[in-house]
């Protein structure tokens, strides 16, 4: 039990430190390589909460993808980041302000949901050893493929979409390349494609 | 000493702040505005999750993948308007990102 503590304290605290860097970093690299942190950290506690299937989907699409593009993305602008960081102290007190009240508010009402809600007494199926015989992605197998299967295509879905717009935004044909067309080649045919003509003797081909 | 369902509240209540502070301080940068979203999100997944998990429904969970495909694809599309953006002006601050303005 303690060693759950212990655990739970140190993600937890690695993930906001690392959630806090992110926001404040100067290098947006470095941004970048603490939001990995931060979502490695999560991961673990997911799989402290007893979702692991969950927390091994954040590795391989947030670690594995998500943030590789924005690495990508990051290092392929060439622009000049200290100029974007101007007004960061101008916004700093407002948005500490906010910040606070939102924390203080947010942490109220989860207090209050996990002391009276329905969740009241529940404890960590995992943490008591009382959890189900199923592991958690065969579970989730279960009901995603059944009772979830509409959503599920929506899902894919809503990837193709945002495939298809990310190549239609960044694709562009630069002018005065040659390519192969085709068509024009398919379509081509004996009368088009040469020219009979009488020469006299003695003549050349003029143009 | 047992961790239960407002400690992981707690986490992600924080985690949540702190992306919308970023979002706060970082106005010009983007890239930053992106990742604080990102940091938004897994906050919410982490409230999804937790509560799945102390409620012992699976609902939860399945909904957090579909936030999570929702993120990744929030991303990329994000990040392709930043690079043609980034083609069309040679900036990316988006302060004075004012073209659609009629």
């Amino acid at each position: 039990m303690a060693l759950q503590a212990i655990a739970f304290y140190l993600m937890a605290a690695v993930t906001v430190a690392a959630g806090f860097c992110v926001v404040s970093a100067r290098n947006p690299v470095h941004s970048v390589l603490w939001l990995i942190l931060s979502f490695f950290s999560a991961a673990g506690l997911f799989v402290l909460m007893g979702a692991e299937f969950i927390a091994m989907l954040l590795v391989v699409v947030y670690v594995g993808a998500v943030a590789v593009l924005f690495l990508f993305v990051v290092m392929m602008l060439d622009v000049d980041f200290a100029a974007l960081r101007q007004g960061f102290a101008r916004y700093m007190p407002l948005g500490l302000l906010i910040a606070v009240f939102l924390a203080a508010e947010m942490v109220l009402v989860s207090a209050t949901v996990a002391g009276s809600g329905a969740a009241k007494d529940n404890e960590n199926p995992m943490a008591s050893g009382a959890g189900s015989a199923l592991s958690n992605a065969e579970a989730i197998g279960r009901v995603l493929y059944t009772d979830y299967i509409y959503f599920f295509q929506a899902a894919g879905l809503v990837l193709l979409v945002a495939m298809i717009g990310a190549i239609v935004l960044t694709l562009r044909h630069k002018p005065g390349v040659r390519r192969q067309v085709i068509m024009d080649q398919v379509l081509r045919t004996p009368k088009t494609g040469m020219r009979i003509t009488n020469l006299k003797p003695g003549e050349g081909i003029g143009e | 000493m047992t961790i239960g369902l407002a400690h992981y509240l707690a986490v992600a209540a924080i985690l949540f702040t702190i992306g919308v502070f970023g979002i706060f301080v970082n106005r010009k940068n983007i890239i930053v505005i992106l990742m604080s979203v990102e940091l938004m999100l897994l906050a919410v997944n982490i409230n999804l999750v937790a509560f799945s998990v102390f409620l012992g429904n699976l609902a939860g969970q399945v909904f957090a993948m579909f936030v999570l495909t929702v993120a990744a694809a929030e991303a990329a599309v994000g990040l392709a308007i930043l690079v043609t953006f980034f083609r069309n002006r040679g900036d990316i601050a988006v302060d004075d990102a004012s073209m659609m303005k009629g």
